[in-house]
């Protein structure tokens, strides 16, 4: 078999079943990738080259003795560090956890592990998941394999940006606000935030512990779907985690069929403000679905215009107090501790050492929100228009099947660009906030090229909480229809690095 | 230390009205933590009883133990409370080296438990007083980590040279119970503060929640308290930490009024602050001022669902709810057919419990009463310990009552008995064998020193023989005195006589 890093995951995985290549060479030939593109790219904070190995010969070896191998035995992926894996360094992107080592799995990394996938290290991404472009990260910025003087994303720009540029064909994200979905949407690959409560929190390093959902990154449709299954499901040690079961997302994506469907187009989030390429990609992939048999709907969600600005409070204010244990007491980063000081004095040159400006402002931001005399105004009124979006979205499900919308308002944006200002930064996410705000479920795919740029356009689809198998109909049916139409997925036109 | 002025309690309470308030803390004897799976028992290596919940480690996720929210609602049963149908946890946010996560996760303006009652009764100059304490809330919360500061003097944190952390604690659930303020108790706050903790003491033994043992913190209590001028509002109170027993309880509330009441009739004004209380000099200390109250910034736990426990639930947990201990002294005191006189001295004495299982261990309810309320009270008392913190058992007291019954003890014996094994020399026999404490009830011996005193008194021994029987009695103590009391005085007398051919 050649190329293996330009294959899917699903290809990989019956190759490896199959006999004709070795897991290990899969993996051996993803850690040279990393080698021979990642300086440039800089997708990786760590590569578990040694143990991505033992885990490539230890499915060899289950192969061998004559076990059934998993859908996704021996197929590498790249892990977002902000989930615990034991043993190997989790910096969240953050000079605060530089030097920790995890003594515990996250609930995802077992999973991962139980289905044979094979981890190749660790991906960059916006300190705690703070962020739009991956410029946040204390360890320098991630570059997006279509132009590397541009942004792949953030937070999760690592992983996005690993998988176009082949250095993995799966990837773990996790999304607040859309950090899944915009990496997927300016990378031309495809991300899904999964239903709140679908995938175990336990082991992701919380940012907002109410919008936090980890989900499955590809380079196509199925191999999302593959990668959801695997690591979705209840988890006792997760309390937030659905005790019901998993929506069948692969049997959806092999389904494709849109006929008879209702697919709705928020007003509030059409019209101006996007980029020309962005709504041109758009509108043709919405005639795609009419002609596929759908029936494209408007509908109304008259209170998604509050969703930043409600975002914009309920993060900070989450993301004030799960940040508060990082005080150089227990792990990572200490400063200070020369005798001179008091306790109090380590923590706050601790945290004045450790923290970059974008999470030292949202958690002035929270610290402020939640304070006593403007708790009802920030936190409380947030809380209100949480539940006036959640309500939103029901009145709209009960009209349509699926919504869609453009993922971002623009493709890839130049490092460096926005950095500066914050609030340009935050309007990056206006379409994927409001999803978070009520739970849903939702999925970038890539739906063409700006014609003006040549970068990637990426659509969100959004299915009500536990529709997550929506999402990959739709996904899959659309995807299909492309690739129709070109002979091949649009990640194929990425430079060859 | 402290400069503080105290105007003599007397005095105070015919200028001032006080109004309490308590906040107990109790950690609850469940196997497991709060919000983990790890051990809660007592004693274990520093930070050895810890996991990635309780030590707080990034991406680690609280799940609620159902035993802590089953033993929450049962102590809001027994103390008459509205259980919430629903209700949540929440973050209580400040930086303090022991808390793992810089918050805790408590109960904020959504108690599982409000609104109940505990009545108790004091015992006064005029009889008996009930007192009803109502009870704000009742809710759930993890305890912090144990500092321990080593260097300096103070022991605190200020001026140690370092400080270590112990999480084992950390995670312990604990719960915190409220009352609202009381008034009315005049001179008898004190007694009412300590008949309330008491009493809750009492309850919650009973329902086995908690071993609540306030010595070692399992029981942990904050004193509220506000002076006013009849007819005047509340005043300003202060919170009397680090009291740590019933008798401090009682102490520490003493001693704030005397305190504040001198404080204000000198036109001061009382300070909104914590206080410690010092159990040596029986005073207390200013500690951390409240008055710019610390901005706790709660909101409700993300990671965790509402507790929403159904009516079915509840009906079962309320099902399971013991005797409670008010009911129980109803009870005993018409099975033992006592006064309520002697019934609160037992109670007071804190020697119910150890009176009923003494006599459910074969003991003549009298007898029971007498070695706790008596002797073994006194000797608590004298070494100013609890009296089940005594080593002496019910099945002790019921071995002694038997040796007592065959002859082979008397009273005077029987205490060096218990000397003995309150000592922890061992248990009744092995005392008795080694400090050889059998009363001598060989005839032989006892006639011989009969002999011996009679001739070392000839005239008392005449006096008996002329029949002034009741001049026995200095030959007894003689003989007592000769047989270091190792003699049944009764027996004694009986072959003295014998001896003088006299009868009674």
């Amino acid at each position: 078999m050649s190329d293996l890093i330009r294959q899917s995951a699903a290809t990989l995985a019956s190759a490896i079943a199959e006999g004709e290549v070795s897991a290990v060479d899969v993996a051996q030939a993803h850690l040279d990738r990393i080698t021979a593109v990642d300086e440039r790219v800089h997708a990786f904070l760590h590569v578990t080259a040694e143990s991505a190995i033992a885990q490539a010969k230890a499915v060899d070896a289950k192969r061998a003795s004559g076990d059934t191998l998993g859908p996704l035995a021996g197929v590498p992926l790249a892990l977002k560090d902000i989930l615990a894996m034991k043993g190997e360094p989790t910096t969240c992107g953050s000079k605060i956890l530089e030097g920790w080592r995890p003594p515990y799995d996250a609930t995802v990394v077992e999973r991962l592990r139980a289905n044979d996938i094979v981890i190749l290290g660790k991906t960059n991404m916006d300190e705690f998941a703070m962020g739009s472009s991956t410029e946040h990260s204390a360890y320098g910025p991630t570059r997006n394999p279509w132009d590397l003087d541009r942004i792949p994303g953030g937070s999760g720009g690592g992983s996005a940006a690993a998988l176009a540029a082949f250095e993995a064909p799966l990837a773990i994200g996790t999304d607040t606000g859309g950090s899944i979905r915009q990496p997927a949407s300016v990378t031309g690959t495809v991300g899904t935030k999964p239903t709140y409560g679908a995938v175990s929190r336990y082991g992701l390093v919380a940012l907002a512990s109410s919008l936090d959902q980890a989900g499955p990154c590809a380079r196509n449709v199925l191999d999302t779907a593959l990668l959801h299954a695997a690591i979705a499901g209840h988890d006792p040690r997760d309390s937030t985690s659905i005790n019901a079961a998993v929506p069948d997302v692969v049997a959806a994506a092999r389904r494709a069929d849109v006929r008879g469907m209702r697919i709705g187009i928020v007003k509030e989030l059409s019209g101006d403000g996007y980029q020309s390429g962005v709504a041109q990609r758009f509108t043709e992939a919405l005639a795609i679905l009419e002609h596929l048999g759908a029936e494209i709907v408007e509908v109304s969600c008259p209170h998604f215009e509050y969703a930043l600005g409600a975002y914009y409070l309920i993060l900070p204010s989450e993301a004030s107090s799960n940040l508060a244990r990082f005080d150089g007491m227990r792990y990572g980063l200490r400063a200070g501790d020369d005798g001179q000081h008091s306790v109090e004095q380590v923590m706050a040159l601790t945290r004045e050492a450790g923290f970059g400006p974008e999470v030292k402002r949202r958690i002035m931001l929270g610290t402020y929100a939640l304070s006593s005399g403007y708790y009802d105004a920030y936190y409380g009124s947030a809380q209100k228009v949480r539940t006036l979006i959640g309500r939103d979205f029901e009145s709209a499900f009960d009209q349509v099947d699926v919504l869609v919308s453009p993922t971002c308002p623009t493709t890839a944006f130049k490092i460096g660009e926005k950095v500066d200002d914050p609030l340009a930064m935050y309007l990056n996410d206006v379409a994927t906030i409001p999803i978070n705000l009520a739970g849903n479920a939702a999925m970038s795919l890539p739906v063409g090229l700006a014609p003006e740029d040549g970068l990637p356009v990426g659509l969100q689809i959004i299915a009500p909480p536990m529709g997550d198998d929506r999402l990959y109909n739709v996904g899959a049916a659309l995807e299909g229809a492309l690739v129709d139409r070109i002979g091949h997925l649009f990640i194929e036109e990425a430079p060859a690095l | 230390m402290s400069t503080d002025e105290f105007m003599p309690y007397e005095q105070a309470i015919s200028l001032f009205e006080p109004v309490l308030g308590l906040e107990t803390h109790v950690e609850l004897g469940t196997n497991s933590k709060m919000f983990c799976a790890c051990s809660t028992s007592f004693g274990s290596d520093a930070n050895t009883q810890v996991c990635p919940t309780c030590l707080g480690l990034p991406g680690s996720m609280p799940v609620v133990n159902r035993v802590a929210v089953e033993s929450t609602i049962r102590i809001g049963l027994a103390l008459n409370c509205s259980i919430a149908s629903w209700c949540r946890f929440a973050r209580k946010n400040y930086f303090y080296p022991d808390m793992p996560k810089d918050y805790q996760v408590s109960q904020y303006d959504e108690p599982l438990c409000s609104d109940g009652y505990l009545d108790v009764t004091v015992e006064t100059g005029e009889g008996p007083r009930e007192f009803r304490v109502e009870i704000e809330r009742v809710h759930m919360e993890e305890d912090t980590g144990k500092l321990t500061h080593t260097g300096g003097a103070t022991g605190r944190i200020h001026g140690a040279d370092y400080s270590l952390v112990d999480y084992n604690r950390a995670g312990i659930p604990l719960i915190e119970i409220v009352t609202k303020p009381v008034a009315g108790t005049g001179a008898l706050a004190p007694e009412v503060a300590k008949a309330y903790v008491t009493e809750l003491r009492d309850v919650l033994r009973s329902l086995g929640v908690s071993d609540v043992r306030m010595e070692e913190g399992s029981l942990r209590c904050d004193v509220n308290l506000s002076l006013n001028k009849a007819g005047d509002p509340w005043g300003t109170r202060s919170e009397t930490k680090n009291v740590n027993s019933l008798r401090s309880v009682e102490r520490a509330m003493r001693s704030e009024i005397e305190r504040q009441a001198e404080v204000l009739s000198t036109g001061g004004r009382v300070i909104q602050e914590t206080r410690h209380f010092h159990e040596d000099t029986g005073r207390s200390t200013s500690g951390r001022s409240k008055e710019q109250a610390e901005d706790y910034r709660y909101f409700p736990e993300p990671d965790l669902v509402p507790v929403a426990p159904s009516l079915e639930w509840i009906e079962e947990l309320r099902a399971t709810l013991p005797e409670l201990p008010k009911l129980k002294r109803t009870r005993l005191q018409d099975e033992w057919q006592i006064s309520a006189f002697d019934l609160a001295s037992v109670v007071n004495a804190g020697a119910l419990e150890l009176v009923e299982l003494t006599v459910a261990a074969g003991v003549d309810p009298a007898a029971a009463r007498k070695w706790w309320t008596g002797e073994l009270l006194r000797t608590a008392n004298e070494r100013e310990v609890e009296l089940d913190a005594l080593g002496v058992t019910p099945q002790h007291i019921a071995r002694i009552e038997a040796l007592i019954a065959d002859g082979s003890l008397n009273d005077k014996l029987a205490r060096q008995v218990f000397e003995g094994v309150i000592a922890g020399d061992g248990d009744v026999d092995a005392v008795i064998a080694a400090r050889g404490l059998a009363v001598v009830s060989d005839d032989g011996a006892l006639l011989a020193a009969i002999d011996e005193a009679l001739a070392a008194q000839p005239d008392v021994a005449e006096k008996i023989r002329s029949g002034k029987v009741q001049a026995a009695g200095a030959v007894v103590g003689a003989v007592m005195k000769a047989t270091k009391g190792q003699a049944d005085a009764a027996k004694v007398r009986a072959l003295l006589l014998e001896r003088l051919g006299v009868s009674e």
